[in-house]
């Protein structure tokens, strides 16, 4: 089967990630759809990695990795800050920083 | 090439879990479906010949950032409500729309092109990383080392709350109970009778009265204490039978 097919799959988790950033509420979640979307992403890389028979794409898949577990890092400990100063995690509460 | 009944499990246990980011409500089964997609796409780059790849997604993925994901779940419980009053009128249709056209468009562009794909394919066996990371993408990595530093750091600073007050020493804790009044000494302790689990019972003090202080508060809040007059006497007079008064 043709690793362009892979890339439609890489597109579809992309969608459903973007999806999940959109629609829902609890912080934690709309932040694992940024993770999906990374993945996806990461998806797209190592399949055209395949298609033309180059390693770079797997050595950009793996940046996008590293990169992606430092924003879980920082991201989280975000969600923990105003989690400790408001008692909650859901993205509507915080609205009031709008001018 | 792969397999495509290899595909067709790869996108089944990519796409379904996924779909739970819509549609759960508890984020708990969210962060375990999303281990599930992670470990698809692991499969799906050892498939495309990332071995080295897949590994260290099943390592840093499922092992470190989702498990991260379920540790801040504990911490700010599990049971966090998530309100269904839009804040932005027709945000829901609004943001799934979007989203479908996203897929929608994406789907279409890459399903009607056609690349030429590769016969040989390179496997990513981790020596070939190796020899590619430190020697053309070198500098990527020393700033890659600098971004996680400053991650790292950038947590510790965003988690840490300053103390208000200063620690109190034992000293102190001691010094503010006698000034406040409190009995230097320990309170005695429950009288104990040889034949009688006795913490419902007062000690004596030498003249023989009960000592009301020596039995726990809480027992004597459930009213389940008890005088004690009945094992005395029988320590007086041991002829007396038990339940005699």
């Amino acid at each position: 089967m043709d690793p362009i097919n892979f890339v439609i799959l890489a597109s579809i988790l992309f969608a459903i990630g973007a999806a999940a950033v959109l629609l829902r509420r609890n912080a934690i979640i709309a932040f694992m759809g940024v993770e999906l979307m990374l993945n996806a992403a990461n998806l797209a890389l190592v399949s055209f990695s395949r298609m033309h028979g180059e390693i770079d794409g797997q050595i950009m898949a793996f940046f996008v990795l590293v990169v992606a577990a430092a924003e879980v890092v920082v991201g989280l400990a975000i969600i923990i800050a105003v989690f400790r100063a408001r008692q909650t995690i859901s993205l509507d509460e915080p609205a009031e920083l709008k001018g | 090439m792969v397999n495509a009944v290899l595909f067709w499990i790869i996108a089944a246990i990519t796409v379904i879990p996924a779909l739970s980011l819509l549609f759960a409500r508890k984020a708990v089964h969210v962060a375990m479906s999303v281990v599930l997609v992670m470990v698809g796409l692991a499969t799906a780059y050892v498939a495309l010949g990332a071995p080295f790849l897949g590994m260290v997604q099943i390592v840093v993925y499922t092992g470190a950032v989702m498990m991260l994901f379920l540790f801040v779940l504990m911490l700010v419980g599990v049971d966090q409500r998530e309100e269904l009053k839009e804040t932005i009128k027709g945000q829901r249709w609004i943001g799934l729309f979007t989203a479908a056209g996203l897929g929608a468009f994406l789907v279409s562009i890459v399903g009607r092109t056609a690349l030429p794909t590769a016969e040989v394919g390179v496997q990513g066996e981790p020596d070939v990383i190796a020899i590619m990371l430190f020697e053309k993408y070198v500098l990527v990595i020393e700033v890659l080392g600098f971004l996680l530093i400053t991650a790292a750091v950038g947590a510790l600073v965003l988690t840490h709350t300053p103390r208000l007050k200063p620690r109190r020493t034992q000293l102190e804790v001691q010094r503010d109970r006698v000034l406040m009044g409190a009995n230097p000494v320990n309170k005695p302790m429950p009288g104990v009778y040889a034949r009688h689990n006795a913490l419902d019972v007062p000690a004596l003090d030498p003249e023989g009265q009960p000592i009301e202080d020596s039995v726990s508060r809480v027992l004597k809040t459930r009213s389940q204490t008890q005088l004690g007059e009945e094992y005395r006497a029988q320590l007086e007079d041991p002829s007396r039978k038990e339940g005699d008064r």
